[in-house]
Formats: structure tokens, C-alpha cells, sequence
């Protein structure tokens, strides 16, 4: 599933092969996507060996070893080294997921890394998400509300409150909306499968109030209908959640409304 | 000097970080009209936060009786009377309507039959000051609270415009001469250019720093910066000797399991299949304190009742509890077992260990949020133009102990309560004032040095050496032998800074330069928390020292004021606030109620 949008003018050139490490016996090779604006050379493939002897469960693990003890210069994001703050999303294996929740055991023979597909690189494994982050915040990702606040909490039964579930777990990994095809050919004016999630997240609150407003703002040829139910987006998803689902929701409030 | 081109940006607020307190202090400064940018390392929804599970406390009685006399009751015995009253009082009075104001904003909150908020049990919350049953006081959803939160206060900060400036790392602060702080010097990570935040307040919410330990709960991203900051400014640093040890964390990898799952019916066993929690607290059980319970499962593995070939964990139980409730309440811990420990929480106990997990110590402020250099003459004397909050400040409402969901109040609490003064304080009408130039040379000199750093310890290897080395001599059982060898030890590793070697030498997301500016912020937290601990002789909440078993309140009831240059840390004291906000007569606490005694579960 890798497909790159390399920096321009560039082709992928075979990088540095790093030495193994010493007295080690259980090698495993790791085929990992580098690219530095600083230095004006193309994009290569490094090759490094870690000790997995001594080394974590976690693809993750293996990054930071190879930054600690091989290349510091080796660059990627993570924060929370639990699969819930969304920073280290990346390409494992040709699948989109986060690496520190992917298992080393997960893959098989040499571990490919490469960014996540279709996005500009700033560096490495470090993708540009400004608009994907723009994207999120156009959908209105707040409550909205006309009445009045209470003085307490706005009611909600366990059933409405069920409804959320499965949406505002997302961590806004971009997983999702760079193995869509139609993001990858749209995504300027295609939403994408993460934003929509939100997008719904907020439309079946049953505290918010401004459904029709949403909805009118989704009505556009590209931001919702361009998800032609590929799937990718729930297959990949390394929360579980199916935005798949939550677009077809959407379309069917679309139809329901018309009539 | 080192020559940077720079952008300067002027501003009534600066913030930075953009985690809980971050984002409640933007939107509120926001909301008084002051013109504010919010700086943040990491994207707002990335901010540790995200990770809080269990709960936010507020006495909202949802779920029985409760009050906020009650709350702050318990705030003040689980803080083991260290913490500031005043400060304790405004966070239990605040709280219900902070929890109220977050429903507002679109916090997807559990529920309970009603349709109102649901609240979950948690150690050290109790009903009748202590003398009830324990009480339903933390609002939950499920067990992604922060996760909810943090992305609710984002969301709720794009509907306010505000000015966000992200993955910019702050540097250093700006200082005049004087002592008045005039703002930040932060580096953008993505084009790797310079800027200056000229600002005539500038609020720190940039977390703790449990990374400075071997094995913690946190973030790799928890890194003291705040603490670092003020500390090279010769300003003060606060109670660092506290840092809380979760009682649950996954033996190995350190991730959290949620006190939330006791609060649900989990319960520890040692080797023999024992709940040993009973033994040791037959009130609170296995919701007792987090310092106490921590100080227990040790206990039982030194005394060889630990789990596992190394007999060096301890078992959390959660098998007993429906399949239902599970998936309901805590499906983020079951999905974290799975992944990190390999165990189906239906079936087999967790293996857990006493784990970093919270710093009570920080930078002292007021409870307007305020910075404090204490001085003899004036122990709560004010920084102008420089406030904290959250986890890199302290109030000081945790006192020697954090009770658990009292984290998340203290962000929102505090955060609004910071934006309120500043509404205050700040004049929106003036122009900025002239930058201390000197102040901004020193810090690019800083970030020069360290970018050009070539000596023979890396990054990585000096940061394991101070994690290690925080790890046997500053964990949970202190010894006189222990802490005085732990700080001649950290003061050689402090040394080493001066021998770091960076091999990135680029200015585009140089992520080598960022972690050795991070390791040269964690170094003196860790240097004021091991040079505190050695300090205090007795044992109080979180320090817990086997030479001095009890609490002395004649000599210790006083907050550790630490200063730290280079490898040296000077302490001294500063008189805990006894005093609440409100007299009895005014609706306030009995002080008797409040009176120390000694802490008994
Ligand atoms: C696993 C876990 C679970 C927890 N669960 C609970 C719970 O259930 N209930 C509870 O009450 N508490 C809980 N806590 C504690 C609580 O989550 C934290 O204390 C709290 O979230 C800290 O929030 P904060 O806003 O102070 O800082 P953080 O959320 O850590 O945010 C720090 C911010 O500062 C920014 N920053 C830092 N340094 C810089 C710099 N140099 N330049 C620019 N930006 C910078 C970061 O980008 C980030 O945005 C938990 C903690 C952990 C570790
Ligand atoms: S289902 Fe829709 S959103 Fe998901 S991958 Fe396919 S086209 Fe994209
Ligand atoms: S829906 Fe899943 S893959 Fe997409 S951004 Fe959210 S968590 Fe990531
Ligand atoms: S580091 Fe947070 S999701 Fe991987």
C-alpha cells in the first residue's frame, strides 16, 4: 500500500547501511525512510540492525533504541508510548498504525518504515498534518448549543451517551484519511474519513443542537461524497473505529432529511 | 554570541502548553479580551493529558451525598498537611462548577440512570470527613477522561479563535533585570526558524517530569521545561522530594492502569493469594492513598510476597468483575493489558508495580496562579508577568500527596482561576515593553551550545545515567545512606551536561537538540527532588524515609524551597498557609476538622 508523494524534483536513492550491533544474536534488519530538507539530498532508504534481545515489544521500541544507541539523528514523533495520544503514526509493513502499539511480532522478515503515504514530509518519518489538521477544525468539533445552559449538567440517557462510543476515541492519528484513495486523489477538497468521524461524532450528540447546520455544511459534492466505501479507513484504523460506518450514517441523515 | 535571526511577536499572554491547564488558561484569557498565543511542543490533543483515565473529582453528589467541605477535607489529609489551605479550599469550592463548565463545552461523560454525570469511587475520597463510607466523587468517561477532556477544551478553543503556535519549543524565558518577565524565546521545530514572544504575562502549564525516572506513567514528552526554565532564572523551585508513585503500573512498561479499577472492585494479592490491602488498611482497603498503598505492595516484595519468577510484582485483580462492567467502564485499561502485558483481564490478575506517575512539587504560585520567589522577608512575594499551572505548578493543593482525580480539577480550577487574575493584572490598553536584549542573547547562546554540543556523552546515554540513577535512590523507600550516596551521584551526572554531544546539527525538527534541551530541563528537577528528599528528615505523603517513620510537624510542616545552578541546589523554607479562603461563620471549613493529625486509613 505504500505510495509516497516524494519531495519534488527527487528520487529514492538506497541510503546508509549501519553497522550491526556487536555480540548480538538475534539481529533483526530495519528498512527505514529518511530524508533531511537541511542537508539537499534525495530521499533514501537506511538500513539498521537492532539487538532484539534487548529491545521492547513495540516497533516504537525499536526506533527509540536505533535513535539511542545508532543514529540520533534518526527523526520521528511520539509522546505517550500508549497508543493514546495519536503522535506516531506511521507506514509499518505497508500498513498505517501507530507504532507504538504495533508488535515487532506483528511483522514478518525485515521491518519497512516509511511515513504515512501522501502527505508532504518534514523530515524522516514526520509528515506535514497542518491540513489535515484545518480539516478537523472546519467540521466544528465543539458542542452547540441554543438554549439555555442549565445550572447543571445537560442530560443525557446511557443510550445517547452509547451513541458516542466508537467515535470520540479517535486520536487524530491521520491513519484513516492517508489510506483513502479518495483522500489521496482529493483530499484538497475531500474531507476524509477522520474529520467526518468527528464530524458525526457531534452530529448524533443528543446535546447538541445545531444537527441541521452540520449537515448543511457537509452537502457538497466533495467534502462528504467523495467516500466511495472502500473500507481502507476501518481496516486500518489503530483504535478500532470504523469511520466507514459514521460516513454512511451521515449520507442517510442526507437522504432522510430530503424526504 | 550566537547569531539568530528571529521574529518577534507581541502579545498580552503568552502560554505555554497545551494540555489541560494550557488550553482552560487560553480560552479563558481569551474570554477577558487579553490578545493570546498558546505555544505547545506537541499538536493540544497529544499533550499528556490525553492520557488521564479514571476521573476528575468534584463534589457534584450525583451519586449519594457529598459536599465540598468533604472534598477538601480528604484534599487536605490525603496532602498529609502540606498543602496550602487557601488553595485548597478554592479548588474543592470551584470544582463542581468547573466539571459543569467542561459538561457544557461537549465532555462526553459517562452516565448514570438519570442522565446526569457519572461518578466513580477513588482512593481517599470519603463522605463526613473521613469518618464515612468512601465516597462517588470522580466524574468519569469511562476510563479516557483526559482523552475526552483534552480533546473537548481543543475543540472548545478553535470556537474561540484562539492563536495557536504549534510544535514550537520554548527555550528559555525572557527576564528584565529587574526580575520582571517579559516573555519566551521559542524555536519552530517544522522550519526550523526563531521567534520571540514579547508578552506582559507569561503562564507555564508545561506539565511534570516523570521522565527524569527509569520507569514512569508519563510521556516521553514530560520533561519539566517549566521547571527548567524558572530554575535558570534563579527563581524557585518547590517541595520537588514528592513525587507520587502509582501503585498500578504495568510491570514492564510502565503504563497506567487506572486507580479507576480499584475504585470498580479490582483488588491487589501478593504471592500467597492474599488481599494484603486488608491487613494494612481495614478501613479504605485497596482504595487507601496512593502513597500508602504503593509503600505496602513494596513492602510485601521486600518481605518476599511479591508475584512472578522474580517474586518483583504484585497482582491486580479484575477477573471477579462482570464482563459488562469491563467493557463499560474500563475498556481502555482491558485494551492496555491486552497489548502491553499480554493478559485478558476476564480471565488472569494484571501484573502491576509501583510506578512514577505525579509530581506534587513545581513552581510555586498563588492560588491566582501566580509565580512565587519566596524571600524571607516576604514568603509569598510575586514574580511579575509569570504565572503557572497545572502539573508544573504547585499551589500548592497536593501537598506531600496527590489524591487521585484531583489532577484534572486542578488544571481547569486553576487554569480559569489564572485567566481571571490576569483580566486582573494585565492592562490590554498598554503597549509591550521593551525586551531585555541580554535576556534574549543568553538564551540563543544557550540553544547554540547545546546544537553545537561536542563532547563525549550523548544525549541518550546521560539521560539513562539520571534515570537510573533516580530510580534506586529517590523511589519510594528513602534511607539517610541511600539519598546521601543518590545525591553525590546526581551531582556527577549534573556535571556531565557540560560534556553533552549532539550529533544533529540541522534546525529542522532537530528531535537530538529537542531531547537534549528536554534532558537539560529534566536535570535540575531531578537534581531539587533528590537534594529535598536527602534534606527532610521524616516522612511525610509520598517521601516515605525509613530512618524517620514518622511526620514531624514541629520542624517539617514547611514547603522545601529549592534553587537550582548547575549542578548546585540551595534550599531553604517557606511556612505552609494554614489559613483557608472563608471563615467558619462565612460558610467555611471548622478548622478543627482540618487540625493535623495523624493519617490512619
Ligand atoms: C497515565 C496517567 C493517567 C492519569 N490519570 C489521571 C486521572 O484519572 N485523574 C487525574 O486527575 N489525573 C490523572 N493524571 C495526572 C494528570 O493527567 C496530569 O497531571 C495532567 O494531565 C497534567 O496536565 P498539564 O496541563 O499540567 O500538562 P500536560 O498535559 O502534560 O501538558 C503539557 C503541555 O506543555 C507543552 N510543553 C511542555 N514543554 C514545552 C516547551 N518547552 N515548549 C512548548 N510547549 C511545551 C506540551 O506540548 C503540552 O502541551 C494521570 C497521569 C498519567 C501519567
Ligand atoms: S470508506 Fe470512504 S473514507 Fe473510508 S477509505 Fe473508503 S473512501 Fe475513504
Ligand atoms: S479514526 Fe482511527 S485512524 Fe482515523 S484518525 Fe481517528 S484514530 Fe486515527
Ligand atoms: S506515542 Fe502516543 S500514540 Fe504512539
Amino acid at each position: 500500500m505504500v505510495q509516497l508523494t516524494l519531495p519534488k524534483n527527487s528520487r529514492m536513492t538506497t541510503g546508509k547501511t549501519w553497522p550491526k550491533p556487536e555480540g548480538a544474536n538475534n539481529i533483526r534488519k530495519f528498512q527505514i525512510y529518511r530524508w533531511n530538507p537541511d542537508d539537499g539530498k534525495n530521499p533514501s532508504v537506511d538500513t539498521y540492525w537492532v539487538d532484539m534481545d534487548n529491545c521492547g515489544p513495540m516497533i516504537l521500541d525499536a526506533l527509540i533504541k536505533i535513535k539511542n544507541e545508532i543514529d540520533p539523528t534518526l527523526t520521528f514523533r511520539r509522546s505517550c508510548r500508549e497508543g493514546i495520544c495519536g503522535s506516531c503514526a506511521m507506514n509499518i509493513d505497508g500498513i498505517n498504525t501507530l507504532a507504538c502499539i504495533y508488535g515487532m511480532d506483528e511483522v514478518k522478515g525485515d521491518v519497512k518504515i516509511y511515513p504515512l503515504p501522501h502527505m508532504p514530509v518534514i523530515k524522516d518519518l514526520i509528515p506535514d498534518l497542518t491540513h489535515f489538521y484545518a480539516q478537523h477544525a472546519s467540521i466544528m468539533p465543539w458542542l452547540e448549543t441554543k438554549t439555555n445552559r442549565p445550572a447543571k449538567e445537560w442530560k443525557q440517557s446511557i443510550g445517547d451517551r452509547k451513541k458516542l462510543d466508537g467515535l470520540y476515541e479517535c486520536v487524530m492519528c491521520a491513519c484513516c484519511s492517508t489510506s483513502c484513495p479518495s483522500y489521496w486523489w482529493n483530499g484538497d477538497r475531500y474531507l476524509g474519513p477522520a474529520a467526518l468521524l468527528h464530524a458525526y461524532r457531534w452530529i448524533i450528540d443528543s446535546r447538541d443542537e445545531a444537527t441541521g447546520e452540520r449537515l448543511d455544511e457537509l452537502e457538497d459534492p466533495f467534502k462528504l461524497y467523495r467516500c466511495h466505501t472502500i473500507m481502507n479507513c476501518a481496516k486500518t484504523c489503530p483504535k478500532g473505529l470504523n469511520p466507514a460506518l459514521a460516513i454512511a450514517e451521515i449520507k442517510k441523515m442526507m437522504v432522510e432529511r430530503t424526504v | 554570541m550566537a547569531a539568530y535571526e528571529y521574529e518577534t511577536h507581541d502579545y498580552d499572554v503568552v502560554v505555554v502548553g497545551a494540555g489541560g491547564a494550557g488550553l482552560r488558561a487560553t480560552l479563558g484569557m481569551a474570554e477577558q479580551g487579553l490578545r493570546t498565543a498558546c505555544v505547545t511542543k506537541v499538536f493540544p490533543t497529544r499533550s499528556h493529558t490525553v492520557a488521564a483515565q479514571g476521573g476528575i473529582a468534584a463534589s457534584l453528589s450525583n451519586m449519594g451525598p457529598d459536599n465540598w467541605q468533604w472534598h477538601m477535607y480528604d484534599t487536605v489529609k490525603g496532602s498529609d498537611w502540606l498543602g496550602d489551605t487557601d488553595a485548597m479550599e478554592y479548588l474543592a469550592r470551584e470544582a463542581p462548577k468547573a466539571v459543569y463548565e467542561l459538561e457544557h463545552y461537549g465532555v462526553p461523560f459517562s452516565r448514570t440512570e438519570e442522565g446526569k454525570i457519572y461518578q466513580r469511587p477513588f482512593g481517599g475520597h470519603t463522605t463526613e470527613f473521613g469518618e464515612g463510607p468512601p465516597v462517588q466523587r470522580t466524574c468519569a468517561a469511562a476510563d479516557r477522561t483526559g482523552h475526552a477532556i483534552l480533546h473537548t477544551l481543543y475543540g472548545q478553543s478553535l470556537k474561540n479563535n484562539a492563536e495557536f503556535y504549534i510544535e514550537y519549543f520554548a527555550i528559555d524565558l525572557i527576564m528584565s533585570d529587574d526580575g520582571v518577565c517579559q516573555g519566551v524565546v521559542c524555536w519552530k521545530l517544522d522550519d526550523g526558524t526563531m521567534h520571540v514572544f514579547n508578552a506582559k504575562m507569561v503562564v507555564l502549564a508545561t506539565g511534570g517530569y516523570g521522565r527524569a525516572y527509569f520507569s514512569a506513567t508519563s510521556a516521553h514528552t514530560c520533561t519539566g521545561d517549566g521547571g527548567g526554565m524558572v530554575a535558570r532564572q534563579g527563581l524557585a523551585l518547590q517541595d520537588m522530594e514528592f513525587v507520587q508513585f502509582h501503585p498500578t503500573g504495568i510491570y514492564g512498561s510502565g503504563c497506567l492502569i487506572t486507580e479507576g479499577a480499584r475504585g470498580e472492585g479490582g483488588y491487589l494479592t501478593n504471592s500467597e493469594g492474599e488481599r494484603f490491602m486488608e491487613r494494612y488498611a481495614p478501613n479504605y482497603k485497596d482504595l487507601a492513598p496512593r502513597d500508602y498503598v504503593s509503600r505496602c505492595m513494596t513492602m510485601e516484595i521486600r518481605e518476599g510476597r511479591g508475584v512472578g519468577a522474580g517474586g518483583d510484582h504484585i497482582h491486580l485483580n479484575l477477573s471477579h468483575l462482570p464482563a459488562e462492567a469491563l467493557a463499560e467502564r474500563l475498556p481502555g485499561i482491558s485494551e492496555s493489558a491486552k497489548v502491553f502485558a499480554g493478559v485478558n483481564v476476564n480471565k488472569e490478575p494484571i501484573p502491576v508495580l509501583p510506578t512514577v506517575h505525579y509530581n506534587m512539587g513545581g513552581i510555586p504560585t498563588n492560588y491566582f496562579g501566580e509565580v512565587l520567589d519566596p524571600t524571607a522577608k516576604d514568603p509569598n512575594a510575586v514574580v511579575p508577568g509569570l504565572m503557572a499551572v497545572g502539573e508544573a505548578g504547585c499551589a500548592s493543593v497536593h501537598g506531600a500527596n496527590r489524591l487521585g482525580s484531583n489532577s484534572l480539577i486542578d488544571l481547569v480550577v486553576f487554569g480559569r482561576a489564572a485567566a481571571i487574575r490576569a483580566g486582573k493584572v494585565v492592562d490590554a490598553e498598554a503597549a509591550n515593553g521593551a525586551l531585555n536584549q541580554a535576556s534574549v542573547d543568553a538564551a540563543f547562546d544557550r540553544f547554540d551550545g547545546l546544537r553545537n554540543a561536542n563532547g563525549g556523552t550523548p544525549t541518550a546515554e546521560l539521560r539513562l545515567e539520571m534515570q537510573k540513577t533516580m530510580q534506586e535512590d529517590a523511589a519510594v523507600f528513602r534511607t539517610d545512606k541511600t539519598l546521601k550516596e543518590g545525591v553525590e551521584k546526581m551531582t556527577n551526572v549534573a556535571a556531565k551536561v557540560d560534556d553533552l554531544k549532539v550529533t544533529d546539527r540541522s534546525l529542522v525538527w532537530n528531535s537530538d537538540l529537542m531531547e537534549t534541551l528536554e534532558l537539560t530541563n529534566l536535570m535540575p528537577n531531578a537534581l531539587a527532588t533528590i537534594v529535598g528528599a536527602e534534606a527532610r528528615k521524616e516522612s511525610r505523603g509520598a517521601h516515605a524515609h525509613e530512618d524517620y517513620t514518622t511526620r514531624d510537624d514541629e520542624n517539617w510542616r514547611v514547603h522545601t524551597i529549592s534553587r537550582v545552578d548547575g549542578k548546585d541546589v540551595e534550599l531553604s523554607h517557606r511556612p505552609v498557609i494554614t489559613a483557608p479562603l472563608s471563615t467558619e461563620a462565612e460558610g467555611g471549613i471548622n478548622l478543627n476538622r482540618i487540625a493535623p493529625k495523624e493519617r490512619t486509613f
